[in-house]
């Protein structure tokens, strides 16, 4: 089927902008970000608009549509009702660059700031052995693509700007939870979780999980371990005298 | 744009008029979640305090008043069987021992912490909706910083989950009719079943299970322990809201056959 889909799209930079109203052909099978492409062919070829794949794994087209933080290459158009009038937004945790395009270098500072992968001292890349059941919490963090949506969405930067110096944002403790349980590393992770990385400020609302792409349970299995981490260590007596006792780490 | 313009106005981001540009139904889900909590803090908080019709059929104790510890249980001879120490006063509830240990586990609980934030403090009502406060700390602070002693709460309601237990098979024996199975132990039976469920499938179950294990090769027992409580810990919201739902379901039917509105219906003996 094919129809004349309307759509409102935000145009401009740091200094100001506004929705634009467009009409433009909708196909069957299609995804917004097919739509923005024919209509940068045919009505506004300076429109700028990130994306990579267009397969939902580069994590390069992140924008929010009607108000929701979602990939434009894997929103398709068969959601919206012919009628309906759908908004283009940028990501709006950021600074805009123009159009659809957004700064989103917070998230590379935020991720130098996690230590990178420690193994034991003395054993080279190459002889790394672990077994299954040990990695796979780790392995479920590396679906990551990095679209940033999680990030984008979540209120703790979103809708306080100051707390983006203290706070890494979900993408980074779900980082910190990968290398923390990851049976090869051996940095201690937990108290720079809550220090550094401001795992205390999350209150675990779980939109980051509801908008992942990749389905990763955000919250429940990394961000929600973590904070259980920190209460072993900072919060539970009891834990802390079976460590004691035990010499466990 | 201005000076003390914060979250999504903030200088640089896209200079949008709306606050949120979602056309969706989102605040129903945080109206419901508020409806729904409200409701049973009520319920709860009235029966609690009634202190009468929490016995019924010489067997059939309700888990709002369990334990019944309070000197007032002597009024239903049976239902206290852990002793009666507590004094009877109107402002202090049968199970005063169990009550405020239930309410702080479910108060600190992720799932109850995600749905009140949303829906009472609005932090936020739903993703990518702006919050309406100036300044955010999240659990850092007294008293959300407490909340880290969730864990603690699940321990004691795993103790009275236990009890609940108790109080449901022994509820199969009458005193003068010995072993009976009515519709009432039905339902207590589901109900404490459903209560395991929720108390098993919380996330600090699930860290002390196995969870805070680096390598779970080392410990097999607790790996498959955890694998057990994981797959139920993704049924924790289910479980929050059901057994809601059955604690006022078993409280209500228990009143109702305690005050001879309704009769028990005997299935066996």
């Amino acid at each position: 089927m094919t129809y004349t889909g309307r759509f409102r799209v935000w145009r401009g930079d740091a200094d100001g902008g506004s929705l634009h109203d467009h009409e433009v052909e909708v196909n069957e099978g299609e995804v917004v970000l097919d739509i923005l492409h024919r209509l940068q062919a045919t009505q506004t070829p300076d429109l700028a608009v990130r994306w990579n794949c267009k397969a939902g794994k580069c994590g390069s087209c992140s924008a929010e549509i009607d108000g929701r933080p979602r990939l434009l290459c894997m929103t398709r158009m068969s959601v919206f009702a012919p009628d309906h009038v759908v908004t283009v937004t940028p990501l709006r945790t950021f600074p805009v660059v123009r159009d659809l395009v957004t700064d989103v270098s917070f998230n590379y500072a935020k991720a130098r700031e996690v230590t990178a992968f420690t193994p034991p001292a003395g054993l080279a890349p190459g002889e790394y052995r672990m077994q299954q059941v040990d990695v796979e919490r780790s392995q479920e963090f590396r679906k990551c693509i990095e679209c940033f949506l999680c990030q984008d969405t979540c209120h703790v930067v979103r809708d306080h700007e100051e707390n983006k110096e203290s706070f890494a944002g979900p993408r980074y403790l779900l980082r910190v939870a990968e290398l923390e349980m990851h049976p090869l590393d051996v940095a201690d992770r937990v108290d720079a979780a809550q220090d550094e990385h401001g795992l205390g400020r999350c209150n675990i609302t779980k939109c980051c999980t509801e908008v992942c792409p990749e389905g990763i349970k955000i919250t429940d299995n990394a961000l929600i371990p973590m904070k259980e981490r920190v209460a072993d260590r900072r919060y539970d007596p009891l834990a802390w005298l079976g460590r004691t006792i035990s010499r466990r780490r | 744009m201005t000076a003390t313009a914060r979250g999504v106005d903030a200088p640089g981001r896209a200079g949008i008029d709306a606050r949120t540009l979602r056309t969706d139904r989102w605040w129903l889900p945080p109206a419901a979640t508020t409806v729904g909590l409200l409701a049973f803090v009520v319920y709860g908080g009235v029966r609690a305090f009634q202190q009468q019709y929490f016995f019924a059929d010489e067997r059939y104790l309700t888990p709002f008043y369990s334990p019944c510890v309070s000197l007032g249980c002597a009024a239903e001879p049976g239902a206290a069987h852990f002793g009666m120490f507590l004094p009877d006063h109107p402002l202090i509830p049968y199970a005063a021992l169990s009550l405020p240990f239930l309410l702080l586990f479910r108060l600190t609980c992720y799932y109850y912490r995600k749905a009140y934030y949303r829906s009472f403090w609005l932090s936020p009502a739903a993703c990518a909706v702006p919050e309406p406060h100036a300044q955010y700390t999240g659990e850092t602070r007294f008293p959300l910083i407490m909340q880290n002693a969730h864990r603690y709460f699940f321990y004691l309601a795993a103790v009275i989950a236990l009890i609940n237990t108790y109080d449901a098979l022994l509820a199969f024996r009458h005193p003068t009719d010995g072993f009976v199975v009515g519709v009432g132990n039905l339902v207590l039976l589901v109900n404490v079943a459903l209560l395991w469920g929720y108390t098993l499938s919380c996330h600090s179950c699930r860290h002390v299970m196995g969870g805070r294990l680096t390598h779970f090769s080392k410990h097999p027992v607790r790996y498959r322990l955890w694998t057990w409580v994981s797959r139920l810990n993704t049924r924790h919201m289910f479980f929050a809201w059901i057994t809601l739902g059955t604690l006022v379901a078993t409280d209500l039917y228990v009143m109702l056959v305690a005050r001879g509105t309704i009769t028990d219906l005997r299935i066996v003996g």
